[in-house]
């Protein structure tokens, strides 16, 4: 049989994904003078980085005194201690210059009346190692996210990065050795799938939020990077790990912010109680966001959750004078009235908690490159941004540190590629025979698939058991039968029917090929979680509860581990914390509390 | 390009943005409006979904004014969809 052959282009390096880590690298690369392609699903200032409104964190000390350990402190407490500290301390250290550097290529930030960076405080911001809090977000009004896109894809242009807009990179090419020598990627507009041949490749493909019924993520994020690293046989590490938000629109998983708590909105259950005052007597509904979530979801577990399937519960502003809310919170306003079809003057809004950010991903070092389970590097592979495991997140990720993981890690993933073709100028290394097999047999079997399962329908599926079996707060049997659930799913993804064959712009296609991708975040997080059987950061499950041996149900005896999970086997291996910082002491394992 | 091709193109510029709120309203709209629309509305919805979300948001809410008024009835349209 003659081997089916597709067209090659060839790179010094490409980048998958235009948001803020892809968009940070390929400045490194194209300033280099390096020929990179940089992949997307959309245009670059499209991203789902757009999105992140609250601001990048950096001890600029620019309104008061701070220091880069401090941040460092908090960002280990954030993780509950499942964080790398010599990651962390590379972050928080670089995090000044990453915000300046920002600066010069002229993200508008907000500013004092001296002209320098205005900062503002944020949750779990503290000075003097926990003592009180401190401002260090940097903000560009409610826009941050979207103003730094637009000057990174700016400097780009300036640094002529060449762009692939609306292609989707279907699998990573790896040789015999392990080394990664690019993508095969699909260009929608022609259906064409062609191999990306470079000598580095840098995965910055988001987050993959959409394995939940409901998120707070864009529609894009498939988790695109982590499919195509676990069917090349790169481990993922810490899946269990997502942050969640309380207050999503039922449904829809639009974000209602903490803000309307804030004015006095009270939480209801389906007997009209203000459950909070069970829950959390002093602080009620302005308890944490892991208190609220959990009284949220303990309240629907145990029937007395509003609406036909009894699903939600109600977030209530009726009380406050309509003058207040139109004054105060006109932005949540208009967005319940746009997705939950209710005015929240007349009445209660239905929420639930909601999937916000996963913490998990490819496992790197703060260099940017991608690693093996041994420690050693995935020669040709690096990763960035939410799709990577640095791990600088740990078990739950402290506010405004994701865009400044995407600023910092984004260079340095950039810088070590710049490096590593320095040191190693050869040409590029040959591209095995069947290095498109996999790819083509995988898109065949979608375009002859006959009597298989409905994309939209089994993604339902999917989203519905995350949700119930593996959600903001986690139950043994739920966890167990889980992942039973999930593996029977994923024989339908294998078989997924599209009804439109055609080449051109064929959206079943690449929706079917994001769930392909879909599939492997979600198998990752239920078996990765049914297996941690302590309660960390966002992880939290009912029996692990707080006790005076595990302080808030963490067991640090056992489970101080990175959990990497295999897609071969659907299996789990773990490997150790790095409580070893780079200049700095330990910041030593306390119980963390607020 | 045949008119599946470029239908399939617009909704993929319309549920694959940058945020999550204007997937779900420009998405539905596709559904429930987009075929109803005159060839004029429809040339300004396509456009509208060419603009930024950060863009677009004020004008749906009308923090913007629209620019005329075949993009005020299509605004109008998109404000009233029903997402539910």
């Amino acid at each position: 049989m003659s081997k089916i052959t597709i067209p090659v282009r060839k790179f010094d390096a490409v980048i998958v994904g235009a948001g803020g880590a892809g968009l940070r690298a390929a400045i490194q690369l194209s300033e280099a003078g390096l020929k990179t392609a940089v992949l997307s699903k959309v245009f670059p200032t499209r991203s789902h980085t757009v999105a992140a409104q609250g601001g990048v964190s950096a001890s600029l000390g620019n309104s008061e005194e701070d220091h880069w350990h401090w941040h460092m402190y908090d960002t280990v407490k954030g993780s509950d201690w499942l964080g790398d500290q010599d990651a962390i301390e590379y972050m928080c250290r670089k995090a000044p210059e990453a915000v300046v550097e920002l600066e010069h290529f002229g993200m508008p930030f907000d500013r004092t009346d001296e002209g320098k960076i205005y900062q503002r405080p944020f949750g779990g911001h503290m000075s003097n190692f926990g003592e009180k809090p401190v401002r260090r977000a940097c903000a560009a009004a409610d826009r941050t996210g979207h103003a730094m896109l637009h000057a990174l894809y700016q400097r780009n242009v300036r640094a002529n990065t060449q762009f692939f807009v609306e292609w989707m990179a279907l699998d990573l090419i790896r040789d015999a050795e392990g080394q990664v020598l690019g993508v095969i990627a699909l260009e929608m507009e022609t259906g064409d799938v062609v191999a990306f041949h470079a000598k580095a490749t840098i995965f910055a493909t988001g987050g993959a939020g959409r394995i939940y019924y409901s998120s707070t993520n864009a529609f894009i994020n498939t988790g695109d990077g982590l499919g195509m690293a676990a069917r090349a046989g790169i481990a993922l590490e810490d899946m269990e790990f997502w942050q969640f938000h309380p207050t999503g629109v039922a449904g829809a998983g639009v974000l209602i912010t903490e803000g309307v708590r804030g004015e006095g909105g009270i939480l209801r259950n389906s007997d009209n109680e203000r459950f909070m005052e069970r829950y959390a007597p002093n602080a009620k509904d302005l308890a944490s966001r892991d208190v609220v979530s959990r009284a949220m979801v303990t309240e629907i577990n145990e029937g007395r959750g509003c609406g036909p399937h009894k699903d939600f519960v109600l977030l209530d502003i009726t009380h406050l004078d309509p003058a207040t809310i139109m004054k105060r919170l006109p932005g949540i306003r208009e967005i319940s009235i746009q997705f939950a079809g209710i005015d929240p003057i007349k009445a209660p809004i239905p929420v639930v908690p909601t999937c916000h950010y996963q913490m998990g991903g490819i496992p790197t070092n703060y260099h940017g490159q991608a690693v093996n389970p041994d420690g050693s590097t995935v020669k040709g592979f690096y990763a960035a941004g939410e799709c990577a495991c640095a791990s600088v997140h740990g078990a739950n990720r402290l506010g405004t540190n994701s865009l400044l993981d995407l600023l910092v890690f984004g260079k340095s993933s950039g810088d070590s590629v710049v490096e590593a073709i320095k040191a190693d100028p050869k040409d590029l290394k040959e591209l095995p025979a069947d290095f498109a097999e996999r790819t083509l047999a995988r898109l065949n079997r979608l375009n002859t698939q006959k009597g298989g399962a409905s994309v939209n329908e089994t993604r339902l599926e999917m989203q519905r058991t995350m949700q119930k079996h593996c959600g903001v707060f986690r139950f043994k049997d739920m966890l167990v039968e889980g992942v039973s659930k999930i593996c029977d799913i994923e024989k339908a993804v294998h078989l997924t029917e599209i009804g439109d064959k055609s080449q051109t712009w064929n959206t079943a296609r690449v929706e079917a090929l994001e769930l392909d991708n879909l599939i492997e975040v979600a198998k990752s997080t239920m078996v990765s979680a049914e297996a941690r059987k302590e309660s960390r950061g966002a992880h939290v499950r009912d029996d692990a509860p707080d006790t005076a041996a595990n302080p808030n149900g963490r067991d640090d005896e056992i489970w101080l581990k990175h959990s990497l999970w295999h897609r071969e086997g659907n299996r789990l291996s773990y490997k150790p914390v790095n409580l070893k910082p780079l200049s700095v002491e330990t910041i030593a394992l306390k119980t963390r509390a607020y | 390009m045949e008119a599946g091709a470029e239908l399939n193109r617009l909704r993929w510029r319309c549920t694959r943005r940058a945020m999550l709120e204007m997937d779900i309203l420009l998405g539905s709209f596709l559904d429930k409006h987009y075929a109803g629309l005159t060839p004029e509305q429809a040339a300004v919805f396509v456009a509208l979904a060419d603009m930024e979300d950060l863009e677009l948001w004020p004008l749906i809410t009308g923090k913007r004014e629209c620019e005329n008024s075949v993009q005020a009835e299509v605004v109008t349209m998109l404000r009233n969809v029903k997402v539910k």
